[in-house]
């Protein structure tokens, strides 16, 4: 558009030309930094809901790893624990742990006499504090008739109230501890016989109905042979099908075709694998239900397409001059692969590997379909015991009405998300570590 | 089986570009003798087609022992593809046609019986660009010998290394650092110790793609020397577009125009007095 001197286009001087130049420039500049600004915002924007993120789980989660301990002076009396007095095993698992320690909590307010108030007192404690006596006892029987300062766990609204997420001004209907109970825990307070520790049954529990006992180890457990299954099939079986579409598949109508499958695979939405794992793998093959074995299958079908692509883009970084080289000096097909090619795109497929089973790890719903979703307390042992995965226990949590399950939630989380870093920070270092350019 | 051909006359008065459309209409006859007395290679009537394109027309030309022969020409006139038939690097290219007849101390090297990885450890190639492997310079002229099984020991390959070395003129230079990457030695160096990695496999024929042209003038005149060292060896086939290399380096030149062997002679007849006026129109720098 010729807006400019007045001149015609063909007899233009330098000068004229130059102050075309210099209007447009002033627009251009603009517009470069206006894009600038559009770029700042994204940036700023994606990195604000992170730190959102973060903030919302770690704020939330971090009182997870801390759980209330109530100290009891517990007399492990052998008329209670021991009621055959032979000391035997059989004996010892019929003995009455929850009485002592009843009474011993009862020796702390010796006042309280009703019986509702003692069910009251009584509701403190966890279930687990009885047997936790009992664990002791078994492991060491001279305790019998002895006396001992044991801490045991509280209950999770007796946790809640000391994390200060029981409302004391609500209405005594209106929260899960009565103005007693809350008084009973300030007098435990004031004697020092309630704490604060640090949570290990949180990482060393599988699941359970009470939010104190409950822990991730068995989600762990699961997510652990589940990623095993997954690595060691999709991992060759991806390898060798990116080496075989890159290095020996002659291109023709097959191929294209294999080729956009894995693409268009790569994006199938990941319950729809759930779905063809719970009718191959269970209903066909009768694999068991729920078992990390059946979990690792469906996995490797949703991660195979990502590991191939990745190996395949990894292939195709190694330059075709060491291709020829090799055969140029007599290499076979299958030598040039294996002592050139492969060696060299192997930190690049190994990156992918990792960024699969990444997404393998954080992946929930096709587990889902398979029954991983069960609720299992039980830590499984093998890849064929029934089992969880890490976000299948975030979902299960998060979908449970105790309070004490919203701390325990973002808590699965935070480990969850410290092993997604883990595994992709590897990525990284594996990739500026290893990676050739040429 | 011998097929003399015959000297066309010269195209007298026509201009370049008539040659040329003359050319692509027709089959040219190859001006010059493409046969020796004593050949380790022949090729026959050899066509190319990378799917429909027909990149060489009818090339024959004997490969003498002992001499090197330069192929020049202009960009895409087809002396690399044709130097690539010379050990089958063709294969991997997908859709290219190699027809005619090739063959080495008389076998067909197209004939199905022949196996391509010994072809390729009989007839080496050294590329335009240096392409050491990511590995030790050790492991870069011990990696042709240890396929092929050439060494039976640590101490039979640790010679046959050093010769390699040696003879590549690389010796001097890289003994005390064999153990450190290849991919460290500047471009000339590189490059000779590819031709280093290809000597390793004591090849009958060493064919080298424009094997200079990466390189500066200095590490140039080295691989020269080299080649003409080499020659007391091994037979040469050389592809450049440095015509004064050349006339340095060869005995017999061959001048490819747009997939056709134009002419072939001693390469001082070829730069003096060649009999086509193509080949003196590139010759004296008119194109290409």
């Amino acid at each position: 558009m010729n807006k400019g001197s007045g001149t015609p286009v063909s007899t233009r001087t330098a000068r004229q030309t130059t102050a075309l130049v210099a209007a447009t420039i002033k627009r251009r500049r603009r517009a470069e930094a206006r894009f600038r600004w559009y770029g700042r915002c994204a940036v700023f924007v994606g990195i604000f809901f992170v730190f959102m993120l973060f903030f919302s789980i770690v704020s939330k989660g971090y009182t997870a790893f801390q759980q209330t301990y109530v100290g009891l002076d517990v007399t492990y009396d052998p008329a209670l624990i021991d009621p055959q007095g032979n000391h035997s095993a059989e004996s010892l698992a019929q003995g009455d742990y929850q009485a002592v320690v009843k009474s011993a909590l009862r020796k702390v307010f010796p006042d309280i006499e009703a019986r509702a108030d003692l069910k009251q007192l009584n509701a403190l404690l966890s279930d687990d504090a009885g047997y936790e006596l009992q664990r002791r006892v078994a492991a060491d029987s001279n305790l019998i008739g002895t006396s001992e300062r044991v801490w045991v766990l509280g209950r999770d609204n007796t946790d809640m109230a000391m994390k200060g997420h029981i409302a004391r001004d609500e209405t005594e209907a209106g929260r899960p501890l009565s103005n007693r109970q809350l008084d009973w825990i300030d007098a435990l307070k004031s004697k020092q016989l309630i704490a604060l520790r640090f949570n290990s049954a949180f990482f060393t529990h599988g699941d359970s109905r009470e939010p104190e006992q409950a822990g991730i180890w068995g989600a762990v457990a699961g997510s652990f042979f589940t990623l095993i299954i997954t690595l060691l099939l999709s991992f060759p079986i991806g390898v060798s099908a990116a080496i075989y579409l890159e290095e020996f598949a002659k291109r023709n109508r097959w191929t294209d075709l294999i080729e956009v499958n894995i693409n268009n695979l790569a994006a199938v939405p990941s319950i729809v694998f759930g779905l063809l794992g719970l009718a191959v793998f269970i209903n066909i093959l009768g694999l068991p239900r729920s078992a990390p074995l059946v979990g690792g299958l469906v996995l490797t079908l949703m991660t195979l397409p990502t590991i191939i692509i990745a190996s395949r883009a990894a292939i195709k970084a190694v330059p075709p001059s060491i291709r020829e080289a090799a055969l140029g000096i007599g290499a076979s097909p299958v030598q040039v692969v294996m002592h050139h090619v492969f060696p060299l795109a192997m930190p690049g497929m190994l990156t992918g590997t990792i960024i699969g089973m990444a997404r393998a790890l954080g992946e929930t719903a096709p587990l889902l379909m398979i029954g991983m979703v069960a609720f299992i307390v039980d830590v499984p042992k093998g890849f064929s015991d029934p089992a969880t995965a890490l976000p299948v226990q975030v979902y299960l949590w998060a979908d449970s009405p105790e309070r004490a399950f919203v701390e325990r939630t973002s808590g699965a989380i935070m480990v969850l998300l410290a092993f997604l870093l883990v595994m992709n920070g590897a990525a990284v270092v594996l990739r500026q570590r290893f990676e050739r350019r040429w | 089986m011998s097929i003399e051909i015959k000297a066309s006359d010269s195209s007298g008065t026509m201009t370049a570009s008539e040659v040329v459309a003359a050319n692509s209409a027709t089959v040219h006859k190859t001006a010059g003798r493409v046969t020796v007395d004593d050949p380790i290679m022949c090729a026959r009537d050899v066509q190319v087609f990378y799917g429909d394109k027909h990149a060489i027309k009818n090339v024959s030309l004997d490969i003498a022992r002992n001499e090197v022969v330069a192929m020049i020409g202009p960009s895409g006139c087809g002396k690399s593809t044709f130097l690539r038939c010379l050990n089958r690097m063709n294969d991997t290219i997908e859709n290219c046609r190699v027809e005619g007849n090739i063959t080495l101390e008389g076998q067909d090297i197209y004939d199905k019986k022949q196996d391509v990885v010994q072809l390729r450890a009989r007839v080496g190639i050294v590329f335009q660009k240096p392409n050491p492997f990511p590995k030790s310079i050790y492991e870069n002229v011990a990696y042709g010998p240890r396929i092929h099984g050439l060494a039976a020991d640590r101490v039979e390959l640790d010679e046959l290394v050093q010769t390699s070395l040696q003879r590549a003129g690389l010796w001097e230079e890289v003994k005390d650092r064999l153990m450190q990457p290849g991919t460290g030695l500047s471009g000339g160096q590189q490059q000779r110790l590819c031709i280093a990695r290809t000597i390793a496999v004591n090849p009958e024929v060493i064919l080298m793609d424009e094997p200079c042209s990466a390189l500066d003038p200095i590490a140039s005149a080295k691989i020269e020397d080299l080649i003409d060292e080499l020659r007391g060896n091994y037979a040469i086939v050389i592809v450049t577009h440095n015509m004064q290399q050349a006339a340095r380096v060869s005995q017999r030149t061959a001048y490819f125009h747009l997939g056709d062997l134009i002419e072939v002679g001693p390469t001082d007849r070829i730069f003096t007095n060649p009999s086509q006026r193509l080949t003196e129109d590139y010759i004296t720098g008119r194109f290409g």
